[in-house]
C-alpha cells in the first residue's frame, strides 16, 4: 500500500462524508449525521496515516535526505485538507453541531480531490532553500491558521442563509425546514468568531516564522514579496473583523461577509499568488 | 469661544481613538497593498512602459505605485494606523488602570445584581468564622482574597488574572515595537551584496541600489566554493562557501556556510544567495594514439588548442556537468595540424566525451581516443550581506504580539466579591462573580465553584 493509494481511500472517505452530511440536511435524521461523522473520522484516520507513510517513504527514497510531507503543492494541498478536517473534529467535539460538516468537509473534499487528480505528487528531494527546520513550523502553523478561516467561512456562509431566510419571513421566527439543522444563528455568530480568535494568532505565528526564516535564509525579514504582502493583506482583514466585533452595526451579516471575503484572501494568497502572480513560494516546481 | 475649541479638539482626539479609523485604516491597508502585488515594483522603465503603454507608465509612477510600499501616502497610512494605537491606548489605559488597580472593595446589592453569576445564602455561623472559612476557601479554590471590616460587615474581594486585561494593549504597543524595529534597521542597518571569487578575498561590499561600496572593516575571503546536486540529476542539494573573516590580516573567524546557514561577525550576517563561474575550467584529458598505444596526459581550457604528440591539435569546443543524463560532457573539436591539413581517417571532426564513461570515445574509432579524467571550475560565491541592528526590536515586537493576542482572546481576568453581614444571631452571605471573556465557559465553571462555596460554609 503507497501513501497515494492511502490518499485516494481518504478522499472517497470524505466524499462519502459529505454525501452523507448533505443526506442529512435532507433527511433530517440523527442516524446519517452520526454515520456522516464517522466516515469523517474514518477519512481523517487514513488521511493521518497516509502523510505519516509518504514521510516514511521520502526516507525509503531518499535516504538521508528523507523530509517531513510538507514541501511541494500536492504535500500542502494534502495538508491544509487534513487540518480543515482536524478544526472540524475539534469543533464538533465541543459544539455538536453536525449541520456544520456540510459546511466544511467539502472544502477538504475539494482539496483532496484536485491534488490525487491535477497535482505532482513525486517525492523530490529539498532544494538548499527549504532546507531549514523553519519550514516545518511555518507550514503548520500557517495551514491550522488557514483551516480555521476555512470553518469560519463555512459556518459564515450558514449564517448568511438562515439569517437571510429568517430576514424574508416576515415575522423573526427561526427558519424552518433544513435551516431547522443549523445551530441558531447566535450560534453560527459565535464559532465564527471563536474560530477566528484562535486563526488569527496562528496566521500571526505563521507570518512571523516565515519572516523570521527569510531572515535567516537571505538577511531580510520583509521584502514585499507578493505571497508575503497577501498574507498581510489576510492578517488586516481579519485584524479589521476582530475589531469590527465591537463596533454596532458591523456585527451579523457584515462581519459573516467579512469572514467570507476574508477566506477568500487566504485561498488568493495561498493558490492565487502561486498561479497568478510570481514571486518566493515557487512550491519547488510542484 | 474656548468650549468651542475644546470641542473640536475633542473630536479631532475621538477621531483618532476612534475603533472607526482603526476599522477603516485596516481595510484600506489590505485594498492598497494589493497594487504593490499586481504591478511589479521597482523594475525597469522601459519594462513598464512595454507592459502598460507610456501613459500608463507616467500615471503609475505619479501615484508612486511603482514603489508603493515606501511611498508617502502609504507611510502615510501606516502612521495612521500606529497614531490610531497610540491614541486608543492613552485613552483607555487610565480607565484599565483604575479597574485593576481600585477595585470595588465595597459592594452594595445594586453591584450583585450586574453580575451573571452570583447567589446567596445565610448560615448559623459567626461571621468572623464565615470569614476565616472564606479566606482559607478562596485561598485554595481561586485566589487569596482581600478582606475589608467594617460596621457589622466583612467584604472580601479575590481576583484572578487581572494583568489579562492588559493583553489587547500588549498587542498594540506590539505592532509599535515592530515598526520601531523597523525604522532602526532602515537608519542604522542596510543589504548589501558582495561577490567573492574562491582564493580572493574583499573589504567592501555594495549596497542595493547605490554604486559606492561599504567598508567592512574587516576582510572576507572564500576559499572554496562548491555546488552539490542531488544523484541523477541537476537538483541542487547545497551550495557551500568555506569562509574566512581576517582582521589585520589575522584570521578570527572561520566558517562553513550553507543555504539557511549564514555567518554572522560584528553584527554584518553573510548568506549564500549565489554563485557563478569565474573564466573557463581547466580539462585533463588522457589521450590514447590508437595506432601507437602510447598515451598522454593534457590539460586544457575552454577554445584553446592543444598539441598532441602526432602532430595533431584539438581544442574543448564545449563543456556542461549535466550531458542529459550522463553528467559531465566535453565537445571536442579536432583542429586542421600545423600544415593546414584536416583531420585524417573517418572520424568526425567534433565529438563528446562523457566523464563517467572513459571507454566510451574508443568506438568512435578516431585517431585518438580521449578520455576527460577530470576538470577544474573556479567559481565566485554570491553573498548577501545584511546588517539590521534593529531586527531583535522587531523579534521582542513578534513575541509580545503573539503572546499578546494568545492571551487577550484566552485569558480572562476574573472577580469575586463576597459581603458576609450579621443578621439576626445568623449571618447573610452574598456574593457574585464575573469574568471579562468567556463568560460561557466562566459560567459552567462558576457552577461547580458555587456548591462547593456554599458547601465550605455548612456543617
Amino acid at each position: 500500500m503507497s501513501s497515494v493509494n492511502l490518499f485516494n481511500f481518504t478522499t472517497i472517505a470524505y466524499f462519502s462524508a459529505m454525501i452523507l452530511f448533505v443526506g442529512y440536511l435532507v433527511t433530517r435524521k440523527e442516524g446519517v449525521s452520526l454515520v456522516a461523522n464517522i466516515a469523517t473520522w474514518i477519512g481523517f484516520v487514513l488521511h493521518t496515516g497516509a502523510i505519516g507513510l509518504r514521510w516514511y517513504e521520502s526516507y525509503q527514497m531518499l535516504g538521508a535526505d528523507g523530509r517531513a510531507p510538507l514541501s511541494n503543492l500536492y504535500e500542502s494541498v494534502v495538508f491544509f485538507a487534513w487540518t480543515i478536517v482536524l478544526i472540524y473534529i475539534l469543533l464538533d467535539l465541543k459544539y455538536k453541531q453536525r449541520a456544520v460538516g456540510a459546511f466544511v468537509v467539502p472544502f477538504a473534499f475539494l482539496g483532496m480531490t484536485w491534488a490525487q487528480l491535477n497535482l505532482n505528487d513525486a517525492i523530490d528531494p529539498l532544494v538548499p532553500a527549504l532546507q531549514s527546520n523553519w519550514l516545518t513550523y511555518h507550514v503548520i502553523t500557517c495551514f491550522l491558521g488557514y483551516a480555521c478561516f476555512a470553518v469560519a467561512c463555512g459556518v459564515s456562509i450558514m449564517y448568511l442563509i438562515k439569517s437571510g431566510k429568517e430576514q424574508n419571513n416576515a415575522e423573526s421566527t427561526p427558519a424552518g425546514g433544513v435551516m431547522s439543522l443549523f445551530p441558531s444563528i447566535r450560534v453560527l455568530d459565535d464559532i465564527n468568531y471563536k474560530a477566528i480568535m484562535i486563526g488569527f494568532p496562528l496566521l500571526s505565528l505563521g507570518i512571523i516564522t516565515g519572516a523570521a526564516w527569510a531572515n535567516y535564509a537571505w538577511g531580510t525579514y520583509w521584502s514585499w514579496d507578493p505571497k508575503e504582502t497577501w498574507s498581510l493583506i489576510v492578517w488586516f482583514v481579519y485584524a479589521a473583523f476582530l475589531h469590527a466585533r465591537f463596533t454596532r452595526g458591523w456585527v451579523g451579516r457584515k462581519a459573516a461577509w467579512l469572514s467570507v471575503f476574508g477566506f477568500a484572501a487566504t485561498i488568493f494568497c495561498y493558490l492565487g499568488v502561486n498561479l497568478v502572480l510570481s514571486g518566493l513560494h515557487s512550491y519547488g516546481g510542484g | 469661544m474656548n468650549a468651542k475649541k475644546s470641542s473640536f479638539f475633542d473630536h479631532v482626539w475621538d477621531f483618532f481613538c476612534s475603533l472607526k479609523l482603526a476599522i477603516s485604516t485596516l481595510i484600506l491597508l489590505a485594498l492598497t497593498s494589493i497594487i504593490g502585488t499586481v504591478i511589479q515594483q521597482n523594475a525597469n522603465p522601459q519594462d513598464y512602459v512595454r507592459e502598460y503603454g507610456e501613459t500608463a507608465y507616467r500615471i503609475f509612477s505619479a501615484l508612486n505605485f511603482l514603489d508603493m510600499y515606501h511611498s508617502w501616502w502609504f507611510l502615510t497610512l501606516l502612521t495612521l494606523f500606529a497614531v490610531n494605537l497610540i491614541c486608543c491606548s492613552i485613552k483607555r489605559l487610565p480607565r484599565i488602570l483604575k479597574l485593576v488597580n481600585q477595585p470595588n472593595l465595597d459592594p452594595d446589592e445594586r453591584f450583585y445584581k450586574t453580575m451573571a453569576n452570583g447567589g446567596e445564602l445565610t448560615v448559623g455561623l459567626a461571621p468572623e468564622k464565615v470569614r476565616d472559612r472564606l479566606a482559607e476557601f478562596l485561598g485554595r479554590k481561586f485566589a487569596r482574597p482581600r478582606v475589608a471590616e467594617g460596621e457589622g460587615i466583612i467584604q472580601l474581594f479575590a481576583q484572578k488574572m487581572p494583568w489579562a486585561r492588559f493583553s489587547v494593549y500588549v498587542t498594540h504597543l506590539s505592532i509599535l515595537v515592530i515598526f520601531l524595529g523597523a525604522i532602526l534597521g532602515t537608519v542604522w542597518g542596510y543589504k548589501a551584496y558582495v561577490n567573492i571569487p574562491e582564493g580572493s578575498s574583499t573589504d567592501k561590499v555594495w549596497p542595493r541600489g547605490s554604486d559606492t561600496p561599504i567598508d567592512l572593516g574587516f576582510e572576507v575571503r572564500c576559499d572554496r566554493f562548491e555546488v552539490q546536486f542531488y544523484p541523477g540529476g541537476m537538483r541542487p542539494k547545497e551550495f557551500v562557501s568555506d569562509l574566512v573573516v581576517l582582521e589585520n590580516g589575522r584570521e578570527v573567524e572561520k566558517k562553513t556556510i550553507e543555504v539557511n546557514n549564514p555567518l554572522t561577525y560584528k553584527g554584518i550576517t553573510f548568506y549564500q544567495s549565489s554563485y557563478g563561474p569565474m573564466g573557463d575550467p581547466q580539462f585533463h584529458f588522457k589521450v590514447r594514439e590508437r595506432a601507437t598505444g602510447k598515451t598522454v596526459t593534457v590539460v586544457a581550457h575552454k577554445g584553446q588548442p592543444v598539441r598532441l604528440p602526432g602532430g595533431q591539435a584539438f581544442r574543448v569546443a564545449d563543456f556542461t556537468e549535466h550531458f542529459q543524463t550522463f553528467g559531465s560532457a566535453a565537445r571536442i573539436e579536432m583542429l586542421p595540424d600545423l600544415a593546414g591539413k584536416n583531420p585524417a581517417g573517418r572520424s568526425r571532426k567534433s565529438f563528446v566525451v562523457l566523464q563517467k564513461f572513459p571507454e566510451f570515445d574508443a568506438q568512435r574509432g578516431g585517431e585518438y581516443i580521449f578520455s576527460l579524467l577530470d576538470y577544474k571550475q573556479r567559481y565566485y560565491t554570491g553573498l548577501q550581506v545584511a546588517k539590521d541592528p534593529g531586527v531583535w526590536v522587531v523579534w521582542l515586537g513578534c513575541f509580545f504580539l503573539v503572546a499578546g493576542t494568545f492571551s487577550a482572546f484566552f485569558l480572562s481576568h476574573r472577580r469575586l466579591w463576597v459581603t458576609v453581614r450579621a443578621e439576626g444571631g445568623k449571618t447573610h452571605v452574598r456574593y457574585g462573580a464575573n469574568a471579562h471573556r468567556n463568560q460561557a465557559a466562566f459560567a459552567i465553571w462558576f457552577e461547580d465553584f458555587a456548591r462547593d462555596f456554599e458547601e465550605s460554609l455548612k456543617k
